[in-house]
């Protein structure tokens, strides 16, 4: 027994010498400290990567049977589902491992947002995590024109068709990206080579940074305070625990239970009502008949809502752009110095529910068909969630009445001069109506600091709690 | 943290579906019921499997997915194919049937997928006279439908008696009188369309089968992994906090 153990430990020290195993192993699992005190919260991280990792090996058997071709990929989709062993298990692990991606990495971006973690030092983590999601959605937007069915293409002859918005070079730009004038054969296979090759590849370079950025500063956690202040004479912190096995053990336990949801839509309900596989997408493409509803996939539905509020097409793109990447600039957004809700106002936990809420509803209204009252609600969402994010600089600190009285007349202005612009007989009732929905928030947000004591802040404690 | 989630399944409802549009009946079928499959798939091959194709059904994995040998399969069920293994395909060109119908006939492997089946159900028993129509019928779930009656011998016609409420008030269910009897009574055809749409449905995912039963399997499998993890979880930190 001990002369086995001497080997493996000398063949161990002959690896070292040559490859940092043991260091790796050390600096990232069994001596990274991390906070003892995460909560359910800090499960959706290492979800994520479990959902990339299903991904990309379900994946790889996917491309052993789909045919990038027109006239082959709907029918070697069916062909997965049908004639190869296990590969309607094979596929729907891919098409729910698709929507649980998003599930995962929103609730993951939530706890940054809920506990700020993506303040200084972790800036650069949160950039990182930002382009994640990026190259996620351009995954995933490629990925699902794929099969192939009649949502496939006409997402995508809508989402390209978006580009030529671009002024001066918009045609030129879509036609480049579809290698045709419409969505067709050539579309569908530069998408699965960016799908299934150069996609990925950045989707892992980037986990691989976003991990490295966090080891290197150390993990926030759910009081947002820094446990490396507080070290033990050996260096260590002393609210902090070894990654392994800790938190390889209770990730686990968070793993299990994710996998039995994952596994309760997989086999009982994979179409999930028609969110997850779109009912349409059973209709081979067809470039001569054009769906009645065009409807995104449901991760898609809140930035196509900003995208319907605003009529110009360019605009419209520029508003669907910037509600992701707004997201990207919150570390220089939220600049209060208390990270973590915990001991924030009740005026910022008010805030950020009701932005989760907005953010939901504006999800909600993506799937409707545009009517006159759900489009002037998706306007009024989307300008609720975009100037949710000066709530959010406004109340970084205490400002004076002056300031909170002239934030609430220029935003409600702005608003008002678009109102005034699009105003045709018989608008103003719902405008009116609409109005209401940013002139509450705001006078809410802006005014209740200086009126009432919901911006009143806790004392932050030393160490973590609990 | 409780709280938030609360919060945020409150939120949810409001994403379920509304519904609206044509009148849809409820197609109360049973997946499991083999010779419901079996009733269905005779109907299916005898009535729809000449203008329609199932180019992705296989005619073998059909008869060991409804409880049928190759050889009941190949002398009752085979029409248009002379091996088992083959797919559901039929000999009328794309172009033909353009010519015939008006319109391509659409291959029906994964049309329950489409379409929902209670959709199918409804439609297959919302046929009604229309001599405005090329085929003297016409259909209130899929108004001006290309298709003919194909199922006339079995049901019969009808004629539609409140056209002009349906119109008024969409989601009315439509009315029917009796123009000629079939073979079937109303209460028999119901039963027939229960068992095509039955058949429909197996045939848009065979795996539907099989994948609730596994879906059980895989659950408990992942309960018992939890009682030993958890447990795992807890032994590793007893020492902290």
């Amino acid at each position: 027994m001990e002369m086995i153990m001497n080997t493996l430990k000398a063949l161990m020290g002959w690896v070292d010498a040559r490859f940092p195993a043991t260091k790796l192993w050390e600096e990232h699992l069994s001596k990274y400290y991390a906070p003892k005190n995460f909560n359910f919260w800090y499960f959706f991280g290492s979800l994520a990567l479990l959902v990339l990792v299903i991904q990309v090996v379900t994946g790889i058997f996917l491309t052993m049977h789909y045919k990038p071709d027109a006239a082959l990929a709907f029918a070697s989709v069916e062909y997965i589902m049908r004639d190869v062993n296990w590969g309607w298990l094979i596929r729907y692990m891919h098409s729910t491992g698709a929507s649980a991606f998003f599930i995962v990495v929103y609730l993951h971006m939530f706890r940054g947002l809920m506990y700020g973690s993506f303040k200084k030092p972790r800036e650069l983590i949160w950039l990182f995590g930002m382009f994640i999601f990026l190259a996620l959605m351009a995954e995933a937007f490629m990925g699902y024109l794929l099969p192939w069915g009649q949502m496939s293409y006409w997402g995508a002859q809508v989402i390209v068709n978006l580009f030529g918005a671009v002024p001066f070079i918009g045609e030129e730009l879509s036609i480049w990206i579809r290698g045709d004038y419409v969505v067709s054969d050539a579309t569908l296979n530069r998408f699965f080579a960016f799908h299934v090759a150069a996609v990925p590849m950045v989707i892992i370079g980037l986990v691989v940074a976003h991990i490295i950025a966090l080891h290197e500063v150390g993990s926030n956690n759910p009081d947002g305070v820094e446990i490396k202040k507080n070290k033990g004479s050996d260096g260590i912190p002393l609210d902090g625990i070894p990654f392994h096995p800790y938190y390889t053990v209770k990730d686990i336990v968070g793993v299990i239970v994710f996998m039995m949801f994952f596994a309760a839509i997989m086999f009982f309900g994979p179409e999930m009502g028609g969110y997850f596989l779109e009912h349409a997408n059973f209709i081979p493409a067809n470039p001569l008949q054009t769906p009645e509803h065009i409807a995104p996939v449901w991760y898609f539905t809140p930035f196509y809502t900003m995208l319907r509020a605003v009529p110009d097409p360019f605009l419209g793109v520029v508003a669907m752009g910037g509600g992701v990447v707004i997201l990207a600039f919150l570390p220089w957004i939220d600049m209060n110095p208390i990270k973590s809700i915990r001991y924030r106002s009740l005026l910022h936990k008010i805030n950020l529910f009701f932005f989760v809420a907005v953010f939901f509803y504006i999800g909600y209204l993506g799937v409707k068909a545009p009517e006159p009252v759900l489009s002037e609600l998706g306007l009024r969402f989307s300008e609720v969630y975009f100037v949710f994010f000066y709530v959010l600089w406004f109340h970084s600190k205490t400002r004076d009445a002056k300031f909170s009285y002239m934030s609430l007349f220029i935003w409600m202005g702005l608003f008002s001069l678009n109102d005034f612009a699009r105003y045709v007989e018989g608008s103003g009732e719902l405008i009116l109506m609409g109005w209401l929905i940013p002139g509450i928030y705001l006078t809410v947000m802006f005014l209740a600091p200086l009126y009432s004591n919901l911006n009143a802040e806790k004392a932050v404690p030393e160490r973590v709690t609990g | 943290m409780k709280k938030t989630i609360l919060a945020i399944l409150m939120v949810l409802p409001t994403l379920a579906m509304a519904s609206g549009g044509a009148y849809i009946d409820k197609a109360d079928f049973d997946l499991q019921n083999k010779e419901s499959l079996q009733r269905g798939a005779r109907l299916f091959v005898n009535y729809c499997l000449s203008c329609h194709s199932a180019a992705y059904q296989r005619y073998n994995r059909m008869a060991e997915d409804i409880g049928l040998t190759n050889a009941q399969v190949s002398s009752n069920l085979m029409f248009a194919s002379d091996k088992v293994g083959e797919t559901m395909t039929i000999a009328m060109q794309t172009e033909d049937a353009k010519i015939y119908f008006g319109t391509q006939v659409p291959d029906l492997s994964v049309v329950a997928r489409a379409r929902g089946a209670n959709w199918l159900y409804t439609y297959l028993r919302t046929f009604h006279t229309d001599d405005s129509r090329p085929f003297g019928v016409n259909n209130t779930t899929f108004k001006d439908v290309g298709m003919p009656h194909v199922l006339w011998e079995l049901e019969g016609m009808k004629k539609l008696v409140n056209a002009e409420e349906m119109h008024e008030q969409p989601g009315t269910a439509p009315k029917f009188e009796t123009v000629s009897t079939g073979k079937m009574s109303t209460a028999e055809y119901d039963n027939a369309m229960r068992d095509l749409t039955a058949f429909m449905v197996y045939m848009g995912e065979p795996a539907q089968l099989v994948r609730y039963e596994l879906g059980i399997y895989v659950l408990l499998f992942l309960v018992l992994l939890f009682l030993v993890a958890y447990p795992m979880k807890k032994e590793f930190w007893k020492d902290i906090h």
